[in-house]
């Protein structure tokens, strides 16, 4: 059982005291100094808030305060957004690129498929002009009646 | 039968994809800066003279050639002469330089915005030294958002010979930025056309919250004072209209080709006269927007800093003298430090050191430009505003999109004159021309991932386009007003518009852009020569400052094979035209 006994000698302005530390169990000896130290230094928070002030107001000379870490997240929080942007855009540039080769695989069989049509109505009759090239084979031709009449326009040698 | 050329759906996405291209972060980043540095307000005039001197003719200029030729940079000025192929050729180059390094930007807006979702922000506070007594002591002698930059953004070497390793988190960012890239460019104008509306409209939404949220700060008031207050002298200065002159020109993004790469996807009766007012008008009005946001964000940091400044002298003061709780305020501080000073002359001298001089001007004063205004500056401001975290978000979404919009236009410069060319297009499909092309940029690229990596992004951001850039534009704009000939191209525009151009045009293109392009290359060459080695800015970290260093050897090899690639190729191409007609002339005489 500790009990601590102060005496507060006021030389400042500032409120400040002196503290000694006493052991009842041992005799009311002075505990020493880094005793007591290593335990300020431990339980900083506790003695703080008993006094209701901060590391910043309530000073303990010799004693430094350590600042308190950064909350450092357990997953780093930038990896995860950066996973879901990349994800994002690859599924993107997949999602074109396919479409893209599958447009092109379309424009080809479709340009084959035309291409066979044409070859299949052609191979039964040749035609010429339309007309079926067996009516057109005369040896003599076919006279065209308009141009029949007209030596009389030829003009004379 | 040829494949139809890709054209733009509609042409508002011409519009949009030339502003997204043109808009890019030199409005918001470098604007600002040289407002402050050549005469606030004041700088306004030699900016609107120089842009109606060189900036709308000459944007008029590379539309028009690219809407009337409907080729890429390199098939529009084999056209117009066989021996000017080269031009072509050096814009696809100085396209590539650009496009190289440009990407690491949007690698850093990557890598902040996905940052932007922890609380606090990671560069709000400094991390702990190794026993937690106290402060990282780099992160102490600078301020935290510096430490983020230059420790965990880049985490950069002291000097440019001392390479390190490649950062493998800006390496994916880098990774991430170039398939982006290649998403939006994948389909050529199918895809950048729409891409185009998100990029070029949402900056300015962006810009609007920050303009709001950026009035009602405290102390933005001071910040657009501090612009605005014109200090005319500057205009006697000479360097105040040579950078006026060089805002304009590269901020448009003229010699690139991408101009005439966007112009060349457009029906050919678009009114690309009326497009190119508006544009350049577009542009000029975002750097003003623009400077008006970060003036009033600036105005807010340096006002806090100074009230921070002030407090801790108040507090240091009470301290030591004993004073009581509000006896000093802000407004009696230096009444109250003459009245110390006579009372306790001793114990004031031997506090001297400590005691800072607060000054509003001084941190006003602080002109930033470049990476350090978009990164550094502008993180400090939002980390002190309330929900910073939405804040960050917004700004490196519009920073992104800034520089999207601008890689558009640098990649459309690289691929359209590649997908012309008839060799390259019927053996691989455009898809994979631009995959090899990101690719080949991303390789590239890791190399600025380096711990060195950020010095060799100065040698590229300094070198690798301006002196090269004002030799192009003149070269075309010679080529179109006298080897072309202007007649010639007055009767092509009536073709095209129904209406001949009015004398400010042909006055414009024949004397005055050429002549001002001269002197700007003039004044450039002479500056390099007269300042000798060059410099540059290494970041120390026992210091938390930057120093300037002197460039080695290598350095200096590598920044003059830079405008050496791309400015040889002008005359090396005409040499190599000239070279084959010869041979030809020589084996058809010989045939006969």
């Amino acid at each position: 059982m500790t009990s601590i006994s102060f005496s507060v000698r006021l030389e400042e302005e500032r409120v400040s005291f002196w503290f000694v530390v006493t052991d009842s169990a041992r005799n009311v000896t002075t505990v020493p100094g880094s005793e007591v130290e290593a335990a300020i230094r431990m339980n900083r928070n506790r003695i703080n808030s008993a006094f209701l002030l901060t590391d910043n107001t309530l000073q303990f000379l010799k004693i430094s305060s350590t600042l308190s870490p950064p909350i450092e997240p357990t997953v780093p929080v930038w990896l995860v957004v950066f996973g879901v942007v990349l994800c994002l855009v690859v599924a993107g540039i997949l999602l074109l690129v396919v479409s893209g080769i599958r447009q092109y695989k379309k424009k080809n069989h479709e340009s084959a498929e035309t291409g066979d049509l044409e070859d299949n109505s052609n191979t039964p009759v040749t035609t010429e002009n339309g007309i079926p090239c067996d009516i057109l084979d005369l040896k003599a031709g076919q006279i065209n009646g308009v141009y029949a009449a007209d030596d009389e326009r030829l003009t004379p040698l | 039968m040829e494949k139809p050329r890709p054209l733009w759906g509609n042409p508002l996405q011409f519009v949009f994809a030339c502003i997204s291209y043109a808009v890019g972060l030199g409005n918001v980043w470098r604007f600002p800066y040289l407002c402050q540095m050549y005469g606030g307000g004041g700088f306004l005039i030699p900016y609107f003279i120089m842009l109606i001197i060189e900036g709308m003719p000459l944007l008029y200029l590379e539309l028009a050639v690219g809407q009337h030729m409907r080729q890429g940079s390199i098939g529009v000025w084999k056209t117009i002469s066989p021996y000017l192929s080269g031009v072509g050729i050096a814009s696809v180059v100085v396209s590539f330089f650009l496009s190289m390094y440009y990407n690491v930007i949007n690698a850093w807006s990557f890598w902040y915005l996905f940052h932007s979702f922890q609380d606090p922000l990671p560069w709000a506070n400094c991390p702990l030294n190794s026993n937690h007594t106290g402060y990282d002591e780099e992160c102490a002698k600078t301020s935290s958002t510096q430490y983020f930059w230059y420790r965990k953004t880049l985490n950069i070497s002291s000097s440019i010979e001392e390479y390190g390793s490649i950062h493998w988190e800006q390496a994916v960012c880098l990774i991430l930025a170039w398939l982006v890239v290649y998403l939006c460019i994948l389909r050529g104008t199918e895809s950048t056309g729409k891409v185009v509306y998100v990029t070029a409209s949402l900056p300015y939404l962006v810009l609007f919250i920050y303009l709001i949220r950026g009035l009602t700060l405290h102390g933005a008031v001071n910040g657009l004072i501090y612009m605005f207050t014109p200090k005319l002298e500057q205009l006697a200065n000479p360097k105040t209209w040579i950078n006026a002159a060089t805002q304009i020109f590269f901020s448009l993004g003229l010699g690139f080709g991408s101009l005439i790469a966007f112009a060349s996807y457009n029906e050919p009766n678009n009114n690309c006269e009326r497009y190119a007012i508006i544009i350049s008008l577009i542009n000029s009005s975002t750097s003003i927007f623009a400077s008006i946001v970060t003036f009033s964000i600036y105005g807010f940091k340096a006002t806090f800093n100074y009230e921070n400044c002030l407090s801790k002298v108040i507090l240091l003061l009470t301290n030591v003298f004993d004073l009581e709780e509000g006896a000093l305020t802000a407004d009696n501080l230096d009444s109250m430090k003459d009245y110390l000073i006579s009372t306790y002359p001793n114990q004031y001298a031997e506090l001297l050191p400590q005691i800072k001089n607060c000054s509003l001007e001084a941190e006003l004063d602080t002109a930033v430009q470049g990476t350090g205004l978009a990164f550094i500056v502008y993180s400090e401001a939002i980390k002190n505003m309330e929900v910073s975290q939405l804040y960050s978000v917004l700004y490196f979404i519009m920073l992104l999109m800034l520089g999207i919009g601008s890689m558009l236009g640098n990649t459309a410069a690289i691929l359209t004159p590649l997908t012309d060319s008839k060799f390259l297009s019927t053996h691989l499909p455009k898809e994979v021309i631009s995959g090899i092309v990101c690719f080949i940029n991303c390789i590239v690229g890791l190399v600025f991932t380096m711990e060195a990596g950020n010095y060799w992004f100065d040698i590229f951001n300094d070198y690798a386009a301006t002196l090269s850039l004002l030799l192009i534009v003149l070269v075309e704009t010679i080529a179109v007003c006298y080897i072309y000939g202007l007649r010639k191209f007055e009767k092509d525009l009536l073709l095209m518009l129904g209406h001949k151009p009015n004398w400010y045009w042909k006055i414009m293109w024949a004397f005055a852009s050429p002549v001002l392009i001269i002197s700007l290359f003039i004044f450039y060459l002479t500056d390099y020569i007269r300042t000798g080695t060059l410099q540059y800015q290494a970041w120390d970290a026992t210091q938390g400052q930057l120093v300037t260093k002197d460039y080695p050897s290598y350095a200096l090899a590598v920044i003059g094979l830079l405008v050496a690639a791309s400015t040889m190729c002008i005359p090396i191409g005409a040499l190599i035209i000239f070279i084959m007609k010869r041979l030809k002339k020589r084996s058809v005489s010989t045939l006969e």
